[in-house]
């Protein structure tokens, strides 16, 4: 099944939900009455939610209503915020990662991020996907870095476009190649957890169906965890989904239930459409 | 009389200006239009219409009288003066005596003059009174015309604030045509007087020449060298000095620069701008007082424990202060490019698990990189050009060396050495300054077009 071909014939917003993924996982990032600050402005307001391993959870909701914030302190990318403020406790496999002896640098390591607009550095394909594994010394020879490399753009699915030109500047490459360029630079690091800020917000229809499809296909082996404006995508990607509204967490469950028997009035005023 | 009297012109043009405003305005809040009609321009563009065509040909005829009006009324002098008097003479000869007639219808008077003399120099001034009320009237005269004229223009439909608009954008070009005339006059100007000094030296002698001793005499009976006008020891002391001071002023400019950008918190860096840019406020002439009595001392004694020889005024000196006073330059320069790199870089990077440091060295810097090295660029041309701080603690004696605590001189402080004191204009020795001038000239325009273009590359990069 290709979800080019689900956009296609997608008439009904979400007609297309995946067969839901039922089997229990462990629990990989436990979060626990998280709260942030923006000096004095407080921008979420207490959110406990377990996301579970190697499973896609959408995080959605209206602008504003603190999904991104609170996706951006699993790698504590706040931290690089000025006056930003987080509290309440996030674990990791069971460890804090906002524990004072935590190395931010190694959690980044294993929490990897995707951003809303594709950013590859001014750099060669290559050096872009081996810029990870070289900080942090992942490969002892030239021939380890290139498998690595190699590896990686497999993965992200965008070896076979690339393989001719990897000297080339990764900044010459499509919108959808350079997002999926993002995901290996992300893989490269061999990352537990990726984390996908609106991934497809500046990619057009087919580059989008391209990256779902892989966010489909690296669940077998990461967990994802993706914030969405589309509530489409996640339908078509996610198996869990989280409602966001003015900071709180208002309803968390499996992505079908949410888009079809949602509790709160609420969610189901969103996914409907009444308000967003 | 005559120069007050153009004085006056130019006070007469702004007032007349001022009332023809006054009356266009007036005209033009009068204006009725017609039923259906909308009058198409506010009255203050009907007065600024007025005023501009009174104003602008009023001051245009002025300019032009005040240029014209000398050399016309010297022509008139030159021709009345007494045949006794002026025949057989050269030009020069003829001007010498109508400057003298100008000394003495001004009142400077130094022995009895020549009757004839007298009675030019009373004609002079009745001319040139003449001149003056002439022009005054014909100033009034074209103002009086041109404020009939506009105002019988001004209708409801008259587009008077698209006349305004014209006017403004070519008052505009003018200004800007002012600086590129100016910039062209220099050039001129230089390569006029270098080509005297190339017909005396030959141009590959100065270029190639290892030999700098521009003191040659002026007069026959002095006692001087007999001169040498190589200028490569001149240019290697400029480029020691300048290659002393971007080593200075690159790493520190550069670091400073990382530092404010990816460590720096607000309140530091609301200290730390500042700053630098009070040392970028600092007159160079205080820089060479520095230079002079704090660190060329301290350059020979530290030299000295060390056991080598140092000259009291020795290139390292003036190359470290000429350093910290570009530091600025490469900093504020090297801020703005690492600024404009994208956040998202270094959002990229700093989530992949690097430190800041592996992300200011590994992504900012080569993003940042041309717009670093355009600033490195314009720092260096001004650094060459730099004059007050060698002039001060640079050398006169051009040593070819390299070694900096060495003394050597530069292009900058041998034009100054050149050009101040009694100087003769058919001398090598002065015109040679024209030469090391336009050379100095065509290098830093070199460096600076390079810098720019690197620049502009730099800024299609991102936007």
């Amino acid at each position: 099944m290709t979800v080019a071909a689900d956009i296609k014939t997608d008439t009904s917003a979400f007609a297309t939900i995946r067969t839901p993924d039922l089997q229990p996982r462990p629990v990989k990032v436990k979060a626990t009455g998280v709260k942030v600050f923006y000096g004095a402005k407080q921008a979420l307001h207490g959110v406990t939610i377990d996301i579970p391993d190697r499973t896609v959870t959408a995080f959605i909701g209206p602008s504003g209503c603190g999904k991104s914030t609170f996706l951006r302190c699993f790698n504590r990318m706040n931290d690089t915020i000025v006056g930003a403020r987080v509290e309440g406790e996030i674990l990791l496999d069971n460890r804090n990662i906002y524990a004072p002896d935590l190395d931010v640098v190694e959690l980044r390591a294993r929490v990897g991020m995707v951003f809303q607009k594709p950013n590859p550095f001014p750099k060669s394909i290559f050096e872009n996907v081996a810029y990870g594994p070289r900080i942090h010394g992942l490969a002892r020879t030239k021939a380890e870095l290139e498998e690595v490399v190699v590896t990686s753009l497999q993965k992200a699915s965008l070896f076979n476009e690339v393989k001719d030109r990897l000297q080339e500047p990764g900044t010459g490459l499509s919108g959808g190649q350079q997002q999926r360029l993002c995901i290996a630079r992300a893989i490269a690091v061999s990352p537990d957890v990726i984390l996908m800020d609106e991934p497809c917000s500046a990619l057009d229809p087919i580059a989008t169906a391209k990256v779902e499809e892989l966010i489909d296909e690296l669940r077998a082996n990461y967990t994802i965890v993706i914030v969405t404006h589309s509530m489409q995508q996640a339908a078509r990607v996610s198996q869990r989904t989280a409602f966001f509204h003015l900071g709180h967490l208002v309803e968390e469950g499996p992505t079908n239930m949410i888009f079809t028997k949602p509790i709160e009035q609420r969610t189901q005023d969103y996914i409907t459409g009444r308000f967003g | 009389m005559g120069a007050i009297l153009v004085g006056y012109a130019l006070l007469l043009v702004a007032a007349l200006s001022a009332i023809a405003y006054v009356l266009g305005r007036t005209t033009g809040a009068r204006l009725k239009p017609a039923a259906g009609e909308k009058i198409h321009s506010l009255p203050g563009y009907h007065g600024a219409f007025v005023a501009v065509w009174v104003g602008i040909p009023a001051l245009i005829l002025v300019i032009l009288w005040a240029g014209l009006q000398g050399p016309v009324i010297d022509r008139m002098i030159t021709a009345s003066l007494p045949a006794e008097l002026s025949s057989g003479k050269s030009g020069a000869e003829v001007a010498l005596l109508v400057s003298e007639v100008k000394n003495v219808a001004a009142g400077r008077m130094f022995s009895e003059p020549n009757p004839a003399i007298v009675a030019a120099a009373e004609r002079l001034n009745a001319w040139e009174s003449i001149a003056g009320w002439a022009l005054l009237v014909i100033v009034v005269a074209i103002a009086l015309g041109s404020i009939s004229i506009t105002r019988s223009k001004l209708s409801p439909r008259f587009r008077a604030r698209n006349d305004v608009e014209k006017t403004i954008s070519g008052l505009m070009i003018a200004c800007s045509v002012v600086a590129i005339l100016t910039t062209l006059g220099i050039v001129v100007s230089l390569v006029y007087e270098a080509s005297a000094f190339f017909a005396m030296v030959p141009f590959h002698e100065f270029l190639f020449g290892l030999k700098w001793e521009p003191q040659i005499a002026l007069r026959a009976d002095q006692v001087a060298g007999q001169g040498a006008f190589g200028a490569v020891p001149v240019f290697v002391g400029t480029l020691l000095i300048s290659a002393i001071a971007l080593v200075v002023s690159v790493p520190v400019g550069v670091f400073t620069a990382m530092y404010l950008v990816e460590y720096a918190d607000e309140r530091v860096r609301a200290v730390v701008k500042p700053i630098l840019e009070i040392l970028a406020g600092i007159p160079t002439v205080v820089f060479g007082f520095f230079a002079i009595l704090v660190v060329a001392p301290a350059v020979r004694e530290f030299s000295m424990t060390l056991g080598l020889a140092a000259s009291p005024n020795s290139a390292l000196a003036a190359g470290l202060v000429m350093g910290i006073m570009i530091i600025p330059f490469v900093s504020s320069l090297s801020d703005d490019a690492l600024k404009a790199v994208p956040r998202s870089m270094r959002d990229g990077s700093l989530a992949l698990g690097a430190t800041p440091a592996e992300t200011v060295v590994k992504v900012l810097l080569p993003a940042a990189l041309p717009g670093i090295m355009g600033g490195i660029l314009l720092a260096a041309s001004r650094a060459i050009g730099e004059t007050m701080i060698v002039a001060m603690a640079a050398g006169l004696i051009a040593t070819m060396t390299i070694n900096p605590l060495d003394s050597v001189t530069t292009v900058t402080v041998q034009i100054v050495t050149l050009l101040t004191g009694d100087s003769e204009f058919d001398s090598p020795k002065t015109l040679a300054a024209f030469a090391l001038g336009l050379v100095l000239f065509v290098v830093t325009l070199t460096l600076n077009i390079i810098a720019l273009r690197i620049v502009r590359h730099f800024r299609e990069q991102y936007e």
